[in-house]
Order: structure tokens, then C-alpha cells, then sequence
């Protein structure tokens, strides 16, 4: 607490104020969201121009957008999931703890001192704060982009009927929040791979390939008994929100497995992190 | 370690100064034995203990991409103790205190190793600490700047901070420390008082004179071994010897017409190396 001034106070809200500060105005940050921002602006951009209108080919929801900009931000995270925001994940939550070992800044946090779970929680909620901002870059840049260059209207739900631009956006924000959460298990698996090195680029490396195989294996048959398990089986799910009534059901069983995601490697980092002898 | 003092922590490199003092902040765990610090064993009162501590360790590290100013902000939010209210000022005071703050908006990339060694005095430094814990202060500093480090030093002492300064430089620690401490291949071969550590050498006695070989008489008569450069003889001082004095009077008396005379311990180079041995295979 930053008005604290008791030797034993503090939850460490400065030091996430800290955290949050250093990781969003960190240029490789910025840039990162940019990339983001691109996605749907590439996307709206290149079906604008191109006039040939629906192949029916390419992501879903893409020929939809012509008739209404709204979609150019659903399009995009369809587009953004299975490869663009596990990347940028990768990178946040693979540099928390292997980032500052790798500059020796490690060691100074520590002596402050900022205390081992207290720094990795922070850390923790630093990586899940990206997630967020990064999947609402991706919303808010496609709804800005979409109103720009496409027509905006009421929008026809799969479930067939009909919702204002009020409605829909509400329901926009609840997909950017369900994909947020999709992320949170490989946040915490970047955590904890980010506590076994202080060299970040294989930290964030190995977080990337686990986010790409898991959704490899989850397309494999023969695996079949293995999806409910993976990480990545209910990022996609986010289509519920565009049935009346919504149905929680994905959103319920994806905050189930990213929880538990999060309590296994949550624990498994801090049992690695909180004895390890730190020598960068 | 007596409060108040400046003590020198001694060791050719590898002998096991950083990893003492690793295991002082609970960067490290000791594989048997007791740590304590402060008068509290740790590291089970890592907490307790550590706001008071103030630490370099290793050379300074930073964010490349934030400024100097920036830096230490971030580092003093990493301790609980430290008031938000009075954060910005301590940062500036401490950033005047090194000298750094014309630079205090420079990325730290661009700090020169010297100022990158001065900022990492400035973080620790933020808070008023009891002790100070500096690995290898002066490593990679101009001569001026090692002068600063010694002067900034020496004034902390003179405000009451405990220190603990490590080095392999040993001109270093006899400039600036009451108390020291010698390392050799992870053991502990000695610690004390600076001037302790110097009686413990041997002593020797010049003596300048114009009848060289009555002086060599003279001292081979009362059991020294004598040796001659010019118009000076040594003789080394064993601890059963006469006392200086005496010494000089009997020269006197003998009839040597001496010109100078004085007592000197060992230099703090040879005890060094008495105690840690020769050539670069110390550490075995």
C-alpha cells in the first residue's frame, strides 16, 4: 500500500502498480498490442477493398461482415486465438520470473525485500492484466474499424433472433472476458516455466510450443480422452454468447479447467520458486 | 561484526565472498549451519531483517529500458517498508547523494559502468539502513570514482550504518576499513581489527646508518638476522625479540651513529598472502 508507512504493511499494491507500469509502457509491450490492434484492421481493411464479397472460404463469421462492421471483431478473435494472443501471452508470462533473473534484478526485488509469493503473484496478475488488455485491443480496435468502413446494424444471433448494437456489445464484452480467461492456464504454465531459467527467450519459446501442441493434440481422434483436459479445449467456446438465452455452459466448464490450470502450476511455481537459490 | 564499523570482507576471488553474502540475503540457502544477521537468525527472519539491509550484490543490475530515476522507483517498491508518501524524495535524495542527478532521466543503458555502480549504491541507499552490504563497491570505477565511493563511505559510517564492504582489492580495505575479515577457499582464516590483522605479521627493523657494519654486529649479536641495502639494515623482529627501544639504545651505545630508525609490521600484502597463499592456484 503505497500510503503505508508500517515496517510490516503493504500487500505489495505498489509493487503491482509498479509491475503494471513497467510492463505497459515497455516498448516490446506496446508493440505487441499494436500487433493486435493490426489484426482487425488488416482483416476490415482487406475485405473492404477486396469486393468479390463471401468465397466462403477463410474464418468464420468473415463474409458477415460486409452486411455489418460488428463482426470484424468477433472475426478477428476467432482469427487471433489459436496462434496471435497465445504468442503474446508466451512472451508477457514467460519473461515475469526468468526476465528479471536474466537482467539481475531478480536478486535486488528479492533483498528489497519484495518477498518470493508476493512477487509472484504480482507477476502472476501482471501476465492475466495482459491478457485482458491484449483481447481488448482486438475487441475495441475491430468495433472501432467495423463502425468506420462497414455498415453497423442490429445483429442475428445463431440462435436466429435479432439484438440491438447495445445488446451485442454487452455480449462482446462478455466473449473478451471468456477469452481472457481462456489464457489464464497458460499464463500460469508461463509462470512456471519462467521460475525453472533466467533466460526468458526459452521460457517464452517453451510457453508458445506447449499452447501450439495442445491444440495439435486436441484435434488428434485418437486423443479423444485426453481434450477435456487440454488448456486449449474450450478457447474457442465463445459462440454461446451469440445464442438466446445465453448458455453458460462453456463459460462455466472453461473457468473450471483454467482454475485448475491456474491452482496446479500456480503451486508448482511457487514450489520451485520459493526455495530456489538465486544466482543470476 | 561491530556496529558502527567499516568491515572489510577479504578474499581472492572465489573464496567464497559472494556466496557468504548470498547466503547473508536469502538469495541462497547454506547447505548446514546457522546464519545470523542483525542479531536474528536466518533466513526465517528474512522479513524482519531485510528492510534494514541495504545491498549491492554482484554489481548493479537494472531495467535497460527505464531511466535511473525509474529504476530506483521500482526498486523501492519492491519493499513494503518504504512509505509511498516519501518515495519520489528519497529516490532524489539518494540519486543526489551518488552524484547522479543530472542523469536521474538517462535510460540506464546509457549509464557508463561507473554511474550503473553509483546507481546501484543509490538503491541501496533509498531507505536509512543499519547495515550496508556492498559486494565489490568500486569494481569497474576510474580512480576518482573509487575516491567517491570511499569518501560516500566513510560519511555513512560517520552517520552510524554498519558496513560491510567485500573485495579482492586489498588496497581498497585498508583504506577504508576498522575491521576485517579474510576468506580463503570458503573458510574463514581470520577476522578482526585492521591494525590487529597488521601486529599479527612480522615485524621489522630499519635502521639507517652510517657505520653499516657495526649495525650488522650489533644485531647479529643479540640473535637477528640481519641484511643490507646501502646504507640501510633490516632485521626482522621475531616475537621473543628486544622491544624496539632497547634496541636502538644498544646501537647507540655500541657506538653506531644512527640516522634513522624505525618499526614496521608486515605489510597487509604479505599477512594477506601469509593467510591465502601464493599464485593463482589458491582456491585449489
Amino acid at each position: 500500500m503505497s500510503q503505508d508507512s508500517s515496517p510490516a504493511g503493504g500487500l505489495g499494491v505498489a509493487l503491482l502498480g509498479s509491475e503494471l507500469r513497467v510492463l505497459f509502457r515497455r516498448t516490446r509491450t506496446i508493440a505487441m498490442l499494436g500487433a493486435l490492434a493490426a489484426i482487425p484492421i488488416l482483416l476490415a481493411v482487406a475485405v473492404r477493398i477486396t469486393t468479390g464479397g463471401d468465397s466462403g472460404r477463410g474464418p468464420a463469421f468473415l463474409g458477415d461482415i460486409t452486411q455489418n462492421g460488428l463482426f470484424v471483431s468477433l472475426t478477428s478473435l476467432v482469427v487471433a486465438i489459436p496462434l496471435f494472443l497465445p504468442l503474446t501471452v508466451g512472451v508477457v508470462a514467460g519473461d515475469t520470473i526468468a526476465g528479471e533473473a536474466g537482467l539481475g534484478t531478480l536478486r535486488y526485488l528479492l533483498v528489497a525485500p519484495a518477498g518470493r509469493i508476493r512477487l509472484l503473484v504480482v507477476k502472476y496478475i501482471g501476465a492475466a492484466a495482459f491478457c485482458l488488455a491484449g483481447t481488448l485491443v482486438i475487441v475495441i480496435f475491430g468495433a472501432i474499424i467495423g463502425a468506420l468502413l462497414f455498415p453497423v446494424g442490429p445483429v442475428t444471433l445463431l440462435s436466429g433472433q435479432t439484438v440491438g448494437v447495445a445488446d451485442y456489445a454487452g455480449r462482446m464484452l462478455m466473449m473478451a472476458l471468456y477469452v481472457t480467461i481462456s489464457l489464464l492456464g497458460l499464463s500460469a504454465i508461463g509462470l512456471f516455466i519462467s521460475t525453472l531459467t533466467s533466460v526468458p527467450v526459452g521460457a517464452m519459446a517453451a510457453t508458445i510450443v506447449l499452447s501450439t501442441a495442445a491444440q495439435i493434440l486436441g484435434q488428434l481422434p485418437q486423443l479423444a480422452f485426453l481434450q477435456p483436459w487440454l488448456f486449449t479445449t474450450y478457447w474457442l467456446g465463445f459462440a454461446d454468447f451469440l445464442r438466446s438465452p445465453v448458455s453458460f455452459d462453456n463459460f462455466q466448464s472453461n473457468g473450471l479447467l483454467q482454475l485448475g490450470y491456474v491452482v496446479v502450476f500456480g503451486f508448482l511455481a511457487y514450489g520451485r520458486f520459493a526455495t530456489k537459490d538465486i544466482l543470476s | 561484526m561491530p556496529s558502527g564499523s567499516v568491515f572489510g570482507f577479504l578474499g581472492p576471488n572465489g573464496s567464497g565472498k559472494t556466496s557468504t553474502i548470498r547466503m547473508l540475503l536469502g538469495l541462497t540457502r547454506a547447505s548446514s549451519g546457522e546464519i545470523r544477521m542483525l542479531g536474528r537468525t536466518m533466513p526465517t527472519s528474512l522479513a524482519q531483517v531485510l528492510p534494514r539491509v541495504g545491498a549491492l550484490v554482484e554489481g548493479p543490475a537494472f531495467y535497460p529500458f527505464l531511466s535511473g530515476r525509474a529504476n530506483l522507483l521500482r526498486l523501492d517498491t519492491a519493499d513494503r517498508a518504504a512509505p509511498g508518501r516519501t518515495r519520489e524524495a528519497r529516490v532524489d535524495a539518494a540519486l543526489e547523494r551518488v552524484g547522479l542527478t543530472h542523469a536521474a532521466s538517462k535510460k540506464a543503458h546509457a549509464y557508463s559502468l561507473g554511474m550503473k555502480q553509483r546507481l546501484g549504491i543509490a538503491g541501496a541507499l533509498l531507505m536509512p539502513r543499519d547495515l550496508l552490504i556492498l559486494d565489490e563497491p568500486s569494481n569497474g570505477l576510474d580512480p576518482q570514482g573509487t575516491r567517491e565511493v570511499r569518501s560516500l563511505i566513510g560519511s555513512l559510517a560517520g552517520e552510524g550504518a554498519t558496513i560491510f564492504v567485500s573485495s579482492h582489492l586489498l588496497s581498497e580495505i585498508e583504506q577504508m576499513c576498522t575491521h576485517v575479515a579474510v576468506m580463503s577457499a570458503g573458510r574463514l582464516m581470520t577476522q578482526g581489527p585492521l591494525d590487529e590483522l597488521r601486529r599479527q605479521g612480522v615485524q621489522r627493523a630499519r635502521v639507517d646508518t652510517l657505520d653499516v657494519d657495526d649495525a650488522v654486529r650489533v644485531l647479529a649479536g643479540l640473535g637477528l638476522d640481519p641484511a643490507v641495502s646501502g646504507s640501510v639494515v633490516t632485521a626482522e623482529l621475531p616475537s621473543d625479540a628486544l622491544p624496539p627501544e632497547q634496541l636502538n639504545q644498544r646501537l647507540v651505545e655500541q657506538g653506531v651513529r644512527v640516522r634513522g630508525f624505525s618499526v614496521s609490521g608486515a605489510s597487509l600484502e604479505d599477512r594477506f598472502v601469509d593467510l591465502t597463499g601464493e599464485g593463482f592456484d589458491v582456491a585449489g
